[in-house]
Order: structure tokens, then C-alpha cells, then sequence
């Protein structure tokens, strides 16, 4: 299963050009601001929209080409919406099963399949709810599980965060994560959060304006920012671990000491501006220090992106009159500090 | 259920507007209930005319809103979503009715389906069927006149709809078809009923059209609205008894339909 | 062109009910001529003969705006108890006019100035062939009677009875206008209506006299109201009406003398 879409096309101000590939369990992030084109360009993936010019391929079908477009209901394809959008007449089992029915499911075997679906995002036993009964986070896991129900070659999330609360929203991109980890087709996240293509990207395309800025995996993304809007936008650290209270023992043995307790596996991301660097050793409260290298420095406006290695893969941004002080290079040993209260920790 | 907090309290410069409006809305027809002769009512109630005349405005009244339903509601999906050119004249003809005076809507009908009209002298010839002076002529003639206030109540609840949840229906396998059917009719069904019970008591209380298109016979063709006219000819009394007994059965059939319709939201 | 002016000849039929408002001073006769506003309410079958003799009322005194409200005469009489302001009542049957008499509202004794008797109005060519009442009788016939509660409806009984037909009417109608609509259309082979609707109602509707219609005469009675704004331009169009002038006009209009 893969996909390879090229599209061209206009609406209004903006002009969208994108060529993206997807392999097969690969998800892909589109990340970009408002009115980049991102949900343009799932629009014409579902079908939704006709692109002036394009050919988008799913598993060795044609879905668009030059004349010839499949109709949005005969794409084999699951999309998870910004609202969730559950059809509020239908019982969320109902809803879940929606796509199963059109598809030509006996309702028996519909139903116990969506129950199936409801049981593995965690809604076990809410299937004969209206939408309204459900919680912001409640809704968007049946939107997920509506999507994938049907076993799609292609699964589109617009935006699939956004709408939640922050709290939820932890929950909730741990869960989507642990499907996505599971699923088999390709899938296009449109998120215009860096933390989201982070944490659930394998590969981030960066969309300015209807144009490709950056591709790369999330590290490489984070670390060599192509732009100014990338920089500001992306260059978390994101570094997996495992939660010990207010401490998190990373994958590669050295540990970040937290302000909040943490359990299993988790998250902890370091932003840019987080990261303080010395010349030597400093003395204070500081509880994160660690002992790095400058591998490489890229200057954007009045401050330098210095991608660090070491103990912990760091990103940092410091003043370029510092930089200079410092005598900072590719290959300078500093010591960089990170406060405990500076560090977020995301369950994964 | 009590939901009477600040923000539902209305406001003063509203107050006075919409008590002066219900006043001049209720008072005519507390008039009336106070003109009423209450002790002719048993005799006009006994009446068989009157009972015929009040049978057929249901019966007609209902076939021509399920009619209405039929022929308006795709005709109101058309007005809201189809991109064709020309979509703002069609609306515009089919609201002609609204602004058209009903007895010229009559004559315009003779015109397309009377012995005479295009549609209709081909009937006649080929079929031998003549519609007008009978029930069907009636139902025509009250569809004529009702369907409009159908056709844009639904289309104004298509307009409001969220059309994104036929993208998701479409994203889920569903064809336009299916969608209509189990998507989008289910979401505009308030504004589906709305329409169906204004153009039912539209249809319920039409005269001129009728008159015209259907003439006036008992049984046949005299609904309600008729038997009173012409009563109001001869004896006014009789013809206020009338109208009261036509508000009573068309009130009664509303409040039992919005309670059927509460009740079914309510166990939502 | 029928078509059209059939639709507006429907709509002011049908429409004719609002009252006109009469504002009209008094006609001051002090240069010989009327002057101000003459509100007329007349029957709905008077409007042809009543405006053309309205003309030549304001062709005389050109200071004179004479205006008309023509509707049945039932309408006419619940205006006038109801408080319309106007200054003649024409009326097209005594009954409506002894109800608005009955309420006082009449300056004197009404005057009957024709009278008017039943016809049958066929389409033209006379396509069913019809020949007298007889032919009501006949089922597969379209057919259109005025209805009881109105005047041209109870005359229709009576002459039905005095003919012995047993009439099986498509239609009772509400008026005679309406009833005289429909045979312009060629929707009814048939109608009874009064000669002065035939008469005036031009080339597509044709007559067939009905010897029986003697049983049943209609009078048109016409008075000067009490509270008449404008009482000497009142007395003065009553005066037209009942003047040889008026009389052959009339008789134009296809009405007969009293």
C-alpha cells in the first residue's frame, strides 16, 4: 500500500504545488499555517475537490488523473475531520458503522464490528450514545474509529487535534499514535502543531503558501530548519523515555529531571529557548546539565539555531552577540542547562 | 428543564414590539371567538354539509402537502446545492405563487390543465380525463398555492446545514444518493416538518385558487374555506360558526403533531 | 391578449372588496359645475354601464372625480353597515339594499332602475351545442350555477323549479363573474348568468335566452346614502342613472326597464 500524489492546483490567492509519496504504515505530517494548502490538498486526496492538474495513485490505482477522477465514495479511504463531525442523528455505534453499511455490511456483522472498533479506541459500551453525550475527546475517537473501520488503504486526519483542549489533547495523540502505529495504509496528518508532526509524524512536509519548504523526518526537520518559519515553528527536542516520577530515564540512559510526575513511556520536549549554554560549568540550581557539542550552527535574524550532541541531542537558540562571545562553532564543547519546570513531558 | 436564566430574559426594546405584535395576531381571532353564536354550533356541527366540507380540507389539504413533500423537498435540494446556471430565476418562478393573488394562480392553472389548456386538452382527448371541478382539481390548486412556503423553508434548513457532514458521508463510501437519504434528509427533518406544517395550513385555509381552478360543489370540490365564504354571503353568523370550528380542528391537529414531535426529540 | 385582459378582469372581480376611501368636499354648484369627490358602491355587474355614465358625469362638471367600488352587492352592504364612507349604493338584488336601508343608512326611498333576467352563457359557437334549461339536466355536460347563498343563485332555483329541470351542476359559483370566467375559458359548456353579463362580456361568450328567466326578475334598486360626503354629485349621478340617457345605456348594457 502507498501513496504518490502531484498536484496543481489554484483556489483563489493560492496556488498549492505538491508532490508527496507515501509508503505503506508510513504517516506523513503536512505542517504549515493557516492557508497553506494543507487542507486543499487532502480535499483532493478524498476526492472532494477536483485538482486542475494532478494524478494521485493509491496502491497502484488511479484515483486522479488528467480527466479522469474517481468520486470521493469509491476511494478506499478513511478522513478524521477537525469537529469530529459525527452525523448527530446517528448512535455513535451507528456512526461507527456508517461506512460498513454503505459498503454493502449486513447490519449484524456492521454493528458487531463497530463494536469491535468502539472497544479498541476505549468507547466501550457508549455505542448507543447520541454524538451530543460524547466529550470533545470521546467524539474524535469515534471519528477515528468511524475512519477506520472499513480498513482504508489511505487515512486522512485534517487537523485531528485541534479542536480538543490541551488535556485532552495529550490523551488523545497518545491513542492516535498507538493506532497509527498499528495500521497498515498510508496516512496524511494536516496539522498546522508542531508537537503534533513530532509525535506522530515518521516524515514532516513543511507547506508555506502552497509551496514545499522543507521534507525531512521530524529530527532532521527540528534540527536544520530550511526557514525562519520552520525554526520558529519546529525544533522541539523530542526525546523518548520512560517516566520515573519527576524524572525520565531516556531510551539512551541519561535522565532528564521533570517539574510534574511522569509514568511509562513518555515524551520529554525541550524547546529551543529552554536550552541555556556556558563556556564552562555553571554553578546554581540548575538540575539538567549536561556535557555537549556543537555540531552545527544555522543563524535566523538575531538569534542561532545550534544543534547539539552529547549526553542528550539538544537543539538550542542563543543570541548571536552570545554566540559570538562564547566563541560558539561547530565542534565547541559547552555545558547546557535545562530548568526542570522548562521540560514538557507527553505521554507516547 | 427549567432554563430560565438572564440571558433567555428578553430584552426591553423587544418587549414591547412582540407583545404589540402577539396582541394584533390574537386579537382578531378572540374577536371572533367572541362573536361566535356558541349555540348554533351543535346545529352547524349536526349539518352534514359541514362535516363533508371539513373532511375533504383535511384529506385534500394533507394529499396536497404530501405531494408538496415529494415534489418540493428534491426541488428545494436543487435550489440549495446544485451549482446549475439559472438556479436564482428557477427560485424565483416557484416562489411566484407566494406574491401571484390565488384566484389568477386558479385561472393560470385552467390555462396549463383546464378542458382548454396545453396539458389538459391533451388529457381530455387522449385519456379522457378532465380534472378540473373535481378532488384532484382541489388538490392541485391547494398544492399550487402551499408548495412554495415548503420549498423555502427546506431550503433555507439546507442552506443552514453543515454541508461538511455530506463530505464525511462521501469520505465513508456513501453516494449522493445515500447521502441525501441518510444524511442530509435527517438533518434538515425540523426544517422538513416546519415547512410541511406551513404549507399544510396554507393549503388548509386556500380559497381563491380553489374556487377558481376546482369550482365550488359539496363534497367534491367545497372546502372549508368555500362553505364559509358563502355562508358569509347569506348568514354571517353561520359562517363565523364555521371558520371557529376550521381554526379548532386545524389548532388541535398542530399542537397533537408538535407534541408527537417534542415527545420523539424530548426521548432523544 | 384575452388571456391577459381575462386575468385582469378576474382580479378586479375578486379583488374588489377594499373599501375606497371618498374625501370629497362638497359638490359647491356655485360655477354651475360639481366639484370634489363622488364615491359610488355599486354591484359587480353595474361596472361597465356605471363607469361609462360616471365619464359623462365628469365630462360635465370636470372639477368631479367620480369613483367606483364595484363588488357583489353582499360585500357592498357589509361595508356600508360596517362604516365605509360613500355617497350612492346601487345594489343588484332589494334584499342587500333593505339591509343597508334597515340600518338608516339610506337618504330616501331606493329607486329600482333596472332590472335583469337570467341567460345561459355559452362559449362561442356554442360548442355543446345547448338550447335551453334542459340541457343543465345533462351529466356528461361541464355546467356552472351560481350558488344558493348568493342573488343570481336563488333566481336560478327559481327558474329551475318553474322549468322542472333537475339541474346537476359541476360548480355553484360564488359570483357571476366567476361563473361568466370559466365559460370565457371554455371550462363549463354552460352557465346561468344574469343577460347584462352576457351583453357586456365581449366575443368569446356567447347567449342563449331562457323563456323560464320571467320567473324570476332581479331589481336593481340605487339610493343617495344619509351621511353622503358629497350629496349633490350623489343626487346628480342618481339622476343620470334613472334619466332616458342613463335608461338606454342600460338597455346598451343588456338590462331591461322596471
Amino acid at each position: 500500500m502507498s501513496l504518490t500524489a502531484s498536484v496543481d492546483t489554484r483556489r483563489g490567492d493560492l496556488h498549492l504545488r505538491l508532490d508527496v509519496e507515501v509508503a505503506d504504515a508510513e504517516v506523513l505530517a503536512l505542517l504549515g499555517p493557516n492557508g497553506a494548502g494543507k487542507s486543499t490538498f487532502v480535499r483532493v486526496l478524498a476526492g472532494l475537490l477536483g485538482p486542475d492538474r494532478g494524478r494521485v495513485v493509491v496502491d497502484g490505482e488511479v484515483w486522479d488523473d488528467e480527466g479522469a477522477s474517481r468520486p470521493a465514495h469509491r476511494r478506499a479511504l478513511g478522513m478524521v475531520f477537525q469537529d469530529a463531525l459525527l452525523f448527530p442523528h446517528l448512535s455513535v455505534a451507528d456512526n461507527v458503522a456508517f461506512g460498513l453499511r454503505t459498503r454493502g455490511m449486513r447490519r449484524a456483522e456492521a454493528r458487531a464490528t463497530a463494536a469491535g472498533w468502539l472497544t479498541r479506541v476505549g468507547l466501550d459500551g457508549l455505542g448507543d450514545r447520541r454524538p451530543a453525550e460524547l466529550s470533545g475527546g470521546q467524539a474524535q475517537r469515534a471519528a477515528l474509529a468511524r475512519a477506520l473501520v472499513g480498513d482504508p488503504a489511505l487515512l486522512l486526519l485534517d487537523e485531528p487535534l485541534s479542536a480538543l483542549d490541551a488535556r485532552t489533547r495529550l490523551t488523545v495523540r497518545a491513542e492516535l499514535r498507538r493506532h497509527l502505529a498499528g495500521f497498515r495504509g498510508s496516512t496524511v496528518l494536516v496539522t498546522h502543531d508542531p508537537v503534533d508532526a513530532m509525535a506522530l509524524a515518521d516524515r514532516v512536509v513543511v507547506l508555506e503558501e502552497g509551496q514545499v519548504v522543507q521534507v525531512g523526518t521530524p529530527a532532521e526537520v527540528a534540527r536544520r530548519p530550511r526557514t525562519d518559519y520552520v525554526a520558529r515553528l519546529v525544533g522541539l527536542s523530542l526525546l523518548p523515555g520512560t517516566g520515573e516520577g519527576r524524572l525520565v530515564r531516556l531510551d539512551g540512559g541519561a535522565a532528564v529531571a521533570v517539574a510534574e510526575d511522569a509514568r511509562g513511556p513518555v515524551f520529554a520536549a525541550i524547546r529551543p529557548e529552554s536550552v541555556a549554554l556556558y563556556a564552562t560549568r555553571p554553578d546554581g540550581s540548575t538540575r539538567n546539565l549536561w556535557r555537549e557539542r556543537v555540531v552545527g550552527a544555522t543563524p535566523h535574524g538575531a538569534t542561532v539555531r545550534c544543534e547539539l550532541d552529547g549526553e542528550v541531542p539538544l537543539v538550542a537558540d542563543v543570541t548571536a552577540t552570545s554566540f559570538a562571545e562564547m566563541g560558539l562553532a561547530p565542534g565547541a564543547e559547552v555545558w547546557a542547562g535545562v530548568k526542570a519546570s522548562e521540560v514538557a513531558v507527553y505521554a507516547r | 428543564m427549567s432554563r430560565a436564566r438572564e440571558g433567555t430574559r428578553v430584552p426591553a426594546p423587544l418587549l414591547v414590539p412582540a407583545a404589540l405584535g402577539a396582541a394584533f395576531l390574537v386579537l382578531p381571532v378572540l374577536g371572533l371567538l367572541v362573536r361566535t353564536p356558541w349555540s348554533q354550533l351543535a346545529t352547524q356541527l349536526a349539518d352534514p354539509a359541514v362535516g363533508e366540507a371539513l373532511r375533504l380540507s383535511l384529506v385534500s389539504a394533507t394529499l396536497a402537502t404530501a405531494l408538496s413533500l415529494v415534489l418540493g423537498v428534491p426541488l428545494a435540494w436543487v435550489l440549495a446545492r446544485s451549482r446549475a446556471r439559472g438556479r436564482s430565476v428557477l427560485r424565483a418562478l416557484v416562489t411566484v405563487p407566494l406574491v401571484l393573488p390565488p384566484v389568477v394562480g386558479g385561472v393560470a392553472l385552467f390555462l396549463v390543465l383546464g378542458r382548454q389548456g396545453i396539458v389538459g386538452s391533451w388529457l381530455d382527448d387522449a385519456f379522457g380525463i378532465t380534472i378540473p371541478f373535481t378532488t384532484t382539481a382541489v388538490v392541485i390548486a391547494e398544492t399550487f398555492v402551499a408548495m412554495p412556503f415548503l420549498v423555502i423553508s427546506v431550503e433555507g434548513a439546507l442552506r443552514a446545514a453543515d454541508a461538511r457532514f455530506e463530505d464525511v458521508a462521501a469520505t465513508l463510501g456513501a453516494g449522493r444518493w445515500t447521502t441525501f437519504r441518510r444524511v442530509t434528509l435527517p438533518l434538515v427533518a425540523p426544517g422538513v416538518a416546519a415547512g410541511a406544517v406551513l404549507c399544510w395550513a396554507r393549503a388548509l385555509g386556500e380559497f381563491g385558487a380553489t374556487i377558481t381552478f376546482a369550482g365550488n360543489f359539496p363534497g367534491t370540490t367545497q372546502t372549508m374555506p368555500l362553505a364559509v365564504y358563502l355562508a358569509l354571503q347569506r348568514d354571517p353568523d353561520a359562517a363565523i360558526v364555521l371558520s371557529v370550528v376550521l381554526l379548532a380542528v386545524s389548532l388541535a391537529t398542530l399542537l397533537l403533531l408538535r407534541d408527537r414531535w417534542l415527545g420523539r426529540t424530548g426521548a432523544a | 391578449m384575452r388571456v391577459r385582459a381575462l386575468l385582469v378582469a378576474t382580479v378586479l372581480a375578486l379583488a374588489g372588496c377594499g373599501g375606497s376611501a371618498s374625501s370629497g368636499g362638497p359638490g359647491a354648484p356655485g360655477d354651475g359645475g360639481l366639484t370634489g369627490t363622488l364615491t359610488v358602491f355599486a354591484a359587480a355587474s353595474l361596472t361597465d354601464v356605471f363607469t361609462e355614465l360616471g365619464g359623462r358625469l365628469e365630462d360635465e362638471h370636470p372639477r368631479l372625480d367620480v369613483r367606483f367600488s364595484f363588488a357583489g352587492s353582499s360585500a357592498l352592504a357589509t361595508q356600508l353597515t360596517q362604516g365605509a364612507p360613500a355617497d350612492v349604493f346601487a345594489s343588484a338584488d332589494e334584499a342587500q339594499m333593505s339591509v343597508v336601508t334597515d340600518a338608516g343608512l339610506a337618504d330616501g326611498e331606493p329607486q329600482v332602475f333596472a332590472t335583469n333576467v337570467l341567460e345561459i352563457a355559452v362559449p362561442r359557437g356554442n360548442p355543446a351545442g345547448i338550447t335551453g334549461l334542459a340541457d343543465f339536466a345533462r351529466e356528461e355536460l361541464a355546467l356552472a350555477v351560481c350558488a344558493a347563498e348568493v342573488p343570481c343563485g336563488v333566481a336560478a332555483g327559481q327558474v329551475f323549479t318553474a322549468a322542472g329541470v333537475a339541474a346537476r351542476p359541476d360548480t355553484l359559483e360564488e359570483d357571476v363573474r366567476a361563473a361568466l370566467t370559466k365559460v370565457e375559458l371554455g371550462e363549463v359548456d354552460a352557465a346561468l348568468v344574469y343577460a347584462s353579463d352576457v351583453a357586456t362580456a365581449g366575443g368569446a361568450v356567447e347567449g342563449v335566452t331562457v323563456p323560464e328567466a320571467a320567473q324570476a326578475v332581479n331589481h336593481y334598486p340605487i339610493c343617495v346614502l344619509a351621511d353622503a360626503p358629497a350629496p349633490e354629485a350623489a343626487r346628480a349621478f342618481v339622476d343620470l342613472v334613472l334619466s332616458d340617457e342613463g335608461r338606454a345605456a342600460l338597455a346598451d348594457a343588456g338590462f331591461q326597464q322596471p
